[in-house]
């Protein structure tokens, strides 16, 4: 940081973009410091360099910038971060700087926030089940270990209920570990914000985590920095510190509205619904910053909320996400409105690593065989619904009756529980196994003959042979 | 040498390059980050650069390699894993760690390591380009052929026999006009341009997956090409995996081209594990991996679909059956739009380039069944299965119909099927193959004359349940008749017991073509059975109580070994319960 070069050279401000001229050659990616005529201070980072010219990304409100007066400095390198174990417990703002007060973090290491590419080859395969008490994801769509698992929902849901959930009650069975909490709002309301810091008070999770806050009404350009400020900080605990870290990013919608912002103010040629074409790589540069690397005991896992705009599952933002992510989980406004808590709905929601994760010795034998069975029962079940509803029930066989009759106990007893009920594993299992005991034994077509004998029986009462 | 001009994400522009060519490797800046030149412009070039680009300053050099990009060929590239450009993941990480390092470059194929080479030719024979010299055993299952070089050949000066690395000279070659060629069992191509064959002729061998779904309704030939739409979590990757591992080509190559890297990681730590059920040897050493994960530089995903190709041709040109999948080939198409928008050209439809089309049809033509060069006539294919990722799974997008243009195979994932989890998620209605009457002469001399009748008939049933489900979401199930409810009986049985398959079971992962036979015939003759017994006045009721209908239900659990045995069983005793019920019947007066 030798030679920063100082510039009163702007030519132009289009929207969070300042164009510098006779700049010199300035290195792309390179933070820039901006001085305003009254001595306010802004950042920003190099989106396109050429000789003697940059475009600058302002990370704030470009209010009061102007051509004549205004200061552009470069720094000379790209983004970093000061690192540094003493980070958890405390709370900073959308660019890294403490926002509760406390004192400057004393950096163990400077990072660059946009992380290289994990190298597939020294990855090793998240499988570690981790118990999160909810028995919609641990019976159906198990997390694991280095996943990423965002949580697609809709404004009005209670998907932040769900993620404070997951986050006081996650764990691993039998494993006594440091475990970390990285927390970065982005762009949503102070009150939602605040709703997370409450409940990390509350049950001490506080100490634990590492927040970061771009509020609703703080700048939109920030928000391209915020997630990857957390992200560092989850990969440099995790690798550096051998901790366990659950990353949650809420929310990701704010996140590619800022991207489309810049994009738009750029004058770049627009993609479908107005976001960029490269907004599946750069959602990639974040999402993939999750999992486990060989010969270290650390794991970053990735828990993303995202709004889907219109409920519409297929708006680029949520359509996207899906394809990057290890599976997702659907909350429901049809469930939420019947009064379920959490309303996962469990048929578009998937855990693409739960095989790993399940089975012998990590959870029980019978359950992959078992969530298939509940799988397959509530899609028929939902489906004879939907028929009933136009030929009568009275029109139906006694099976569909049965199957009916499972869709409903399913939704109340297995996809309902308590916002602090923690149901271990075996418990959903089992109460899975209670469920289908509605139905005849010759339609449990997905489990094992040796699985019903052993798990299913019990709850069978009149028809034991 | 140029000098750097702009700076712009993966694109830069260099001045300076007088000379240069289109598709020509440069080395950019003082980190010498790879890159490639996609345009020209007077003695500007445009560069793809396949690094991320953060920290060039305009003003640093650029360096021509006056080379195309281009990829090493020769032993040690099976059971090897690169990323898109053809640098090896593992000596990556050995030299930067579990992070790629920029900048950085490795030899494709060990330098140091000592192969083997058997000659097979004799000093003063005339060979061609494609002829084979000798061979390596690259892996207990591969023979490795090493060829004459394409624009090579001449009479045999010196032949060698021995330890050889890649680089050493095994054979000289005296040309035209006494020119000397030197032949080591490396070579190199480039990868954009599709290696020559003397022919190309018509499939007519399936490409057998052990999948019942794809093997008995929509076959894909060896040499042939497949598409698989759907959308996420429809079970995509799943499905390229199941054939990665299951299907009987003799190599195959998997391009992870804006893939997940825990999938990646997933690939890697099970291959070498899985036993090929044909040889009894690890799948690992016939495969060659080739993975980009969706947060690695944009410009090697846009080559790593090239480079996958460029390898598998080189094993098909030494006679071999090879299977490449590419998964998936929207986020290549998707590379290609976001460069071509950098380079700010005339978007075509939702912004892919004008090329899109050309681009795609251009890349699935490379696969195909061909007679090689070389004077033996070998007989090699290259059979592609290329996943497209349609956007909210519509597949009235460009990438989706662009492919289907040009591939025979269509088999269309459905999310609703993946919601239930009937896996594969293939949905049989909309799914089709073009292959079907090619195969005919094989699936007759090789299963039995009836089974193409046997299929159709079952498609026939799943037609036939299609259309009374929707009388059926009218009028309930009550308003049938029995003949049509029996019809719906067996089609859930071919559709639960048979279409659906678990990759994940010990047995279940992979059917034979006869056990597949022997599973359809028996659910077949257990509808012929249904249908006399319901003329005869039993009652459906019946029929559904009887216990042969469990034991259908369980047939995919039957070991291969057993199967002969078992389905006969199970026939016998379906003959016997169905005797028992027309008797039954019979005595009650119907």
């Amino acid at each position: 940081m030798a030679l920063t070069k100082e510039f009163k050279t702007v030519s132009r401000v289009a929207g969070p973009l300042v164009f510098v001229e006779n700049c010199g050659d300035v290195g792309y990616s390179e933070l820039v410091d901006i001085t305003l005529p009254d001595g306010e201070k802004r950042k920003g980072q190099v989106l396109e360099t050429s000789r003697g010219r940059a475009v600058v990304q302002v990370f704030g409100v470009t209010t009061g910038l102007d051509a004549d007066k205004t200061s552009v400095r470069f720094l000379g390198e790209a983004m970093r971060l000061k690192v540094s174990e003493s980070m958890l417990g405390r709370v900073f703002d959308g660019l890294g700087e403490p926002r509760d007060r406390g004192p400057a973090i004393i950096a163990e290491d400077r990072l660059e926030i946009i992380g290289s590419a994990i190298n597939p080859y020294a990855r090793s395969p998240p499988r570690d089940f981790i118990q999160t008490g909810i028995s919609t994801i641990d019976g159906m769509n198990t997390l694991v270990r280095g996943q990423k698992l965002p949580i697609f929902s809709g404004s009005g849901l209670p998907h932040n209920d769900l993620a404070v959930q997951i986050a006081r009650q996650a764990k691993v069975l039998g494993a006594e570990e440091s475990f970390a909490v990285v927390f970065a709002a982005v762009g949503i309301t102070h009150e939602e914000a605040s709703f997370f810091m409450r409940d990390f008070e509350k049950t001490g999770a506080l100490e634990r985590a590492v927040l970061f806050l771009n509020l609703a009404d703080d700048p939109s350009a920030e928000r391209i920095i915020t997630p990857r400020l957390a992200l560092t900080t989850a990969e440099y605990l995790a690798f550096e510190k051998d901790m366990q870290v659950l990353a949650i990013i809420t929310d990701m919608t704010n996140y590619c509205e800022a991207l489309r912002e810049i994009a738009a103010a750029r004058e770049e040629v627009p993609g479908r619904r107005g976001y960029p074409g490269y907004m599946y790589t750069d959602l990639s540069t974040i999402y993939e910053r999750a999992g486990c690397i060989k010969g270290k005991k650390g794991t970053v896992t990735q828990l993303s909320i995202l709004s889907m705009p219109g409920d519409d599952i297929t708006h680029p933002i949520p359509d996207l996400t899906g394809y990057i992510t290890e599976g997702q989980i659907v909350v429901s406004r049809d469930l939420h409105r019947k009064g379920i808590y959490p309303p996962v709905d469990v048929l578009p929601s998937l855990s693409r690593l739960m095989n790993a994760g399940i089975g012998k010795q990590k959870t029980r034998e019978d359950h992959r065989g078992t969530a298939d069975q509940l799988y397959a029962a509530y899609a028929e079940g939902r489906d004879l619904r939907s028929l009933s509803a136009v030929v009568g029930e009275e029109a139906l066989t006694e099976i569909d009756k049965n199957y009916l009759k499972f869709a409903d106990t399913f939704e109340k007893r297995f996809i309902a529980q308590g916002r602090y009920e923690d149901r271990p594993i075996e418990g959903t299992l089992d109460l899975g196994w209670e469920l289908l005991s509605v139905l005849p034994e010759t339609e449990l077509k997905r489990v094992k003959r040796e699985h019903i004998e052993k798990y299913g029986r019990k709850f069978r009462k009149e028809e034991k042979q | 040498m140029g000098v750097l001009e702009k700076i712009s994400g993966p694109v830069v522009v260099a001045d300076g390059m007088r000379g240069a060519r289109m598709y020509d490797v440069v080395r950019v800046g003082k980190e010498k980050l790879i890159g490639e030149i996609i345009r020209l412009d007077g003695d500007t070039a445009t560069i793809q650069v396949y690094e991320d680009t953060t920290g060039l300053h305009p003003g640093e050099g650029v360096e021509n390699t006056g080379e195309p990009l281009s990829v090493e060929l020769g032993p040690g590239l099976l059971a090897s894993i690169y990323d898109g450009i053809q640098r090896p993941l593992e000596i990556l990480m050995k030299e930067s760690g579990a992070f790629i390092r920029r900048g950085i470059i490795a030899n494709a194929l060990d330098r140091k390591k000592k192969w083997e080479f058997k000659p097979t030719v004799k000093k003063g024979q005339k060979l061609v380009a494609g002829d084979v010299i000798g061979t390596v055993a690259e892996t207990e299952m591969t023979l490795h052929k090493i060829l004459v070089p394409f624009g090579k050949g001449g009479e045999v000066a010196e032949i060698k026999s021995g330890k050889f690395t890649v680089e050493e000279t095994v054979c000289v070659l005296k040309g035209e006009g006494g020119k000397k060629h030197e032949l080591q069992l490396m070579q190199r191509w480039q990868v954009r341009k599709a290696r020559p064959c003397a022919d190309k002729l018509p499939p007519d061998t399936p490409l057998v997956t052990g999948q019942r779904i794809l093997d008995t309704f929509f076959p894909l030939a060896k040499g042939g090409v497949a598409a698989i739409p759907g959308p996420f979590g429809s079970g995509k990757t799943v499905t390229q995996q199941s054939l990665a591992k299951w299907s009987d080509a003799q190599i195959v190559v998997y391009i992870g081209c804006g893939e997940r890297g825990n999938e990646m990681c997933e690939v890697l730590t099970e291959f070498p594990h899985l036993e090929d059920p044909r040889t009894k040897k690890p799948l690992m050493q016939r495969t060659v991996l080739i993975a980009n994960t969706s947060n690695m530089p944009v410009a090697a995903r846009e080559a790593s679909v090239y480079t996958g190709i460029t390898i598998a041709e080189y094993y098909r040109d030494m006679g071999y059956d090879v299977a490449l999948m590419a998964d998936s080939t929207s986020r290549w198409a998707e590379a290609m739009r976001e460069i071509s928008g950098r380079l700010e050209e005339m978007p075509g439809e939702e912004g892919y380039p004008a090329y899109l089309a050309r681009r795609l049809a251009e890349f699935y033509e490379r696969a195909g069944r061909v007679v090689c060069l070389g004077s033996e006539k070998r007989l090699g294919s290259i059979s592609v299965i290329g996943a497209v990722s349609p956007p909210g799974g519509d597949i009235s997008e460009p990438v989706s119909q662009n492919t289907l243009r040009v591939t025979k195979v269509f088999w269309a994932l459905d999310a609703s099927l993946a919601h239930r989890r009937h896996f594969p998620a293939i949905h049989w209605l909309r799914s089709y193959s073009l292959y079907t009457d090619s195969l005919k002469a094989y699936w007759d001399k090789n299963i039995s004359p009836e089974w193409q009748a046997l299929s159709a008939k079952a498609m026939a049933l799943l037609q036939k349940e299609a259309e009374l489900q929707e009388i059926v979401q009218l009028v309930g199930p009550d308003a049938l008749p029995e003949k049509e409810r029996a019809v719906l009986v067996v089609t859930r049985m071919l559709r639960e017991d048979y279409l659906q398959q678990s990759a994940y079971h010990e047995v279940d992962a992979f059917a034979s073509l006869r056990k597949q036979f022997l599973m359809l015939n028996t659910i077949l003759h257990f509808h012929a059975r249904s249908g006399s017994a319901l003329d005869a006045g039993v009652q459906l009721r019946k029929v559904q109580e009887l216990p042969v209908i469990n034991e259908i239900a369980r047939m995919k659990e039957i070991p291969e070994a057993e199967a002969e045995k078992r389905f006969e069983a199970i026939n016998k005793g379906m003959d016997a319960q169905f005797a028992k019920l027309l008797e039954e019947a019979a005595k009650g007066g119907g």
